[in-house]
């Protein structure tokens, strides 16, 4: 049996009296480009953060790269990548310097630094603004920045969470050929949005809601499950039936 | 050994070379406050503006008055010609100190009665009365010891107590206030920026990022104060160099060992600075709980008023502050020239308070967002 790269059972996590996710389970498999999809407040940003051990679940487990979250986090660090929703590179950080840094953590060193932070350069097309500051890229060359960032140490699986939050439309369709090319190398990518188009580029989906996993399949079988006739149809139910 | 450290140091030193404003106040903060210091702050009050109502008008009353002026303390602003005159120049502010010499002075001077004159210094503010009040009595002390020998038929007195002022001969306030600013200038810069540090990383969302990679809280702390042990290091070497060469302070000790024990100082501050930026939520909240922490160091630790004159429990509260501690070092090498025979408690003590605080903000922090 092939082992999943990603795998929860029953990870609810609790803040206070709010339950933020209850009860999900989901599993996985590598090289898949899997999205959470949900309205805000369901549950799919804390979803990610309890991934990466960022928050420690309340109840049930979940592994990453065969490694079990709360017991091991650390270990989980170096098959990772993570892109947070707000931007969380150093705005007073030229983009090179950024990249330095990052391959300087993940312990990249020498002549296999430099190649690495060459190949990543080119992988997201930031080679003419290296002596940019970051805090000057507009909100496009940031993603990529930020992706690049994340894939310095070849992780095994990406998380990305709302990656194309304020990018323009031109820079997402790019963004997610790139996602996919990842994918094809065998990256596994968990990705949150609630943007429908990006929705439906993902070969899987778990719909969210309130905490809970509504749905799960392919994008067509989660709007069937929810009962729209599109995705979109779907998600407009869904949203509606949390306002009520 | 921690592989990260090394970048998360560079990281630092790039931020703080882009950050001008802070820069600036690293640099300027000692220099404007050793100039504020050195030349405002003098707690020896001179020239006490004076008001003279002399009802006598006789050689022996004038005598009188430029006895007072020679003391240094008084400078005579007035003459007046009645009480009520005297009372209103003081009222207004226009004279602190009054000398009233009554019509009887000389005859009573001559007659071997006491001679009486009165003098009203304005002690709103003890520090500045005080010198004037030591100084009237200082002079009719040397008044009456000149008129009973002579009565006694003797030439020279029948006593007298030879003072030294020992490590500060000239009672100068520089070598006194400026070795304490060493200390003062180190705790204000040390623990605000570290106390921002951490918080400024949560509050602009790059702390995220960083804990999802390989690097330890070990490595993520120290990395945030080493670069700032070496901006203390500068500081205090500005502050000394000034204080050499604008107001003549001595340094009559080791200057390597004083920077040994400063190390300790900077990483002890540095280090609690840290633990105040595990507590707060909000850069915000981690100036106002430094600022809170400054303002004791600076009213108990002995920098600027004496604490044998506190109560006991005050000075219980400075024995808390590292910055007590340093000031007796500095004092210590720099006025008295003593080496580490003599400072080891206070050394011992930095140290103990440097681990301490290293140990509770590891534990403090975690490596979650929560």
């Amino acid at each position: 049996m092939i082992q999943p790269s990603v795998e929860t059972r029953g990870l609810t996590r609790r803040f206070g009296a709010l339950t933020a996710v209850q009860d999900l389970t989901i599993r996985i498999e590598k090289g898949e480009v899997f999205g959470l999809l949900g309205p805000n407040g369901s549950g799919k940003t804390t979803t990610i953060r309890m991934l990466c051990g960022l928050l420690e679940p309340s109840a049930g487990s979940a592994t990453v790269a065969g490694i079990d979250v709360t017991v091991a986090p650390e270990q989980i660090r170096q098959r990772i990548g993570y892109m947070s929703q707000k931007f969380g590179l150093y705005e007073d950080l030229t983009v090179s310097e950024n990249l330095n840094f990052y391959a300087g953590i993940y312990e990249l060193k020498g002549d296999a630094r430099r190649r690495r932070v060459a190949a990543v350069v080119s992988f997201v097309g930031v080679g003419n603004r290296l002596r940019q500051l970051a805090a000057e890229l507009s909100g496009g060359w940031k993603q990529r920045l930020a992706l690049g960032c994340a894939l310095l140490h070849e992780p095994t699986v990406l998380f990305l969470d709302e990656p194309t939050a304020g990018v323009d439309p031109a820079a997402r369709r790019s963004f997610w050929r790139a996602i996919h090319d990842l994918a094809a190398q065998g990256t596994t990518v968990l990705v949150t949005t609630h943007y429908m188009d990006e929705a439906e580029r993902c070969q899987r989906l778990a719909m969210m809601s309130g905490g809970r996993l509504i749905a799960l399949g392919t994008p067509a079988e989660v709007a069937a499950a929810v009962g729209g006739r599109t995705l979109e149809d779907a998600f407009i139910i869904l949203q509606e039936r949390d306002e009520r | 050994m921690m592989p990260h450290l090394g970048p998360m140091v560079r990281k630092e030193f790039i931020q703080m070379r882009r950050d001008r404003l802070t820069l600036g106040i690293m640099v300027g903060l000692p220099v404007v406050q050793l100039l504020l210091f050195g030349y405002a702050i003098q707690t020896d009050v001179r020239n006490l503006p004076t008001v003279v109502l002399d009802q006598s008008r006789t050689p022996e009353s004038r005598d009188i008055v430029a006895a007072f002026q020679n003391t240094g303390n008084f400078r005579i602003v007035a003459h007046v010609n009645d009480r009520p005159a005297l009372d209103r120049a003081i009222d207004r502010g226009e004279a602190q100190a009054g000398i009233v010499i009554p019509y009887d002075f000389p005859r009573r001077l001559a007659r071997g009665t006491t001679a009486r004159i009165q003098v009203i210094v304005d002690a709103a503010d003890p520090l500045a009365s005080q010198a004037a009040i030591g100084a009237a009595a200082g002079v009719a002390e040397v008044r009456n010891l000149a008129l009973l020998t002579r009565a006694a038929g003797r030439s020279v007195v029948p006593l007298e107590a030879r003072v030294r002022p020992r490590y500060n001969p000239g009672l100068r306030s520089p070598n006194y206030i400026v070795p304490g600013l060493v200390g003062v200038i180190l705790t204000i810069t040390m623990v605000l920026i570290t106390a921002m540090a951490i918080v400024r990383e949560r509050e602009r969302g790059t702390l995220e990022q960083l804990i999802v990679t390989p690097v330890t809280k070990t490595e993520l702390m120290l990395g945030k104060i080493m670069p700032y042990v070496g901006v203390g290091l500068v500081q205090m070497t500005a502050v000394l160099l000034l204080g050499r060469f604008v107001f003549a302070v001595p340094l009559a000790g080791d200057v390597l060992l004083l920077y040994a024990i400063a190390l300790v100082f900077v990483v002890a501050s540095l280090s609690f600075g840290l633990f105040i930026s595990t507590l707060v939520r909000t850069q915000q909240q981690a100036m106002q709980v430094a600022f809170f922490f400054v303002l004791p160091n600076i009213l108990l630790s002995g920098f600027m008023f004496p604490r044998q004159a506190m109560p006991l429990f005050f000075q219980w509260i400075g024995l808390a502050l590292p910055l007590t501690h340093f000031l007796k070092v500095l004092r210590g090498i720099l006025l008295k020239g003593v080496g580490l025979e003599a400072l080891w408690p206070q050394v011992a003590v930095l140290l103990g308070f440097a681990v301490v605080m290293i140990v509770a903000s590891v534990r403090r922090f975690h490596k979650t967002l929560d």
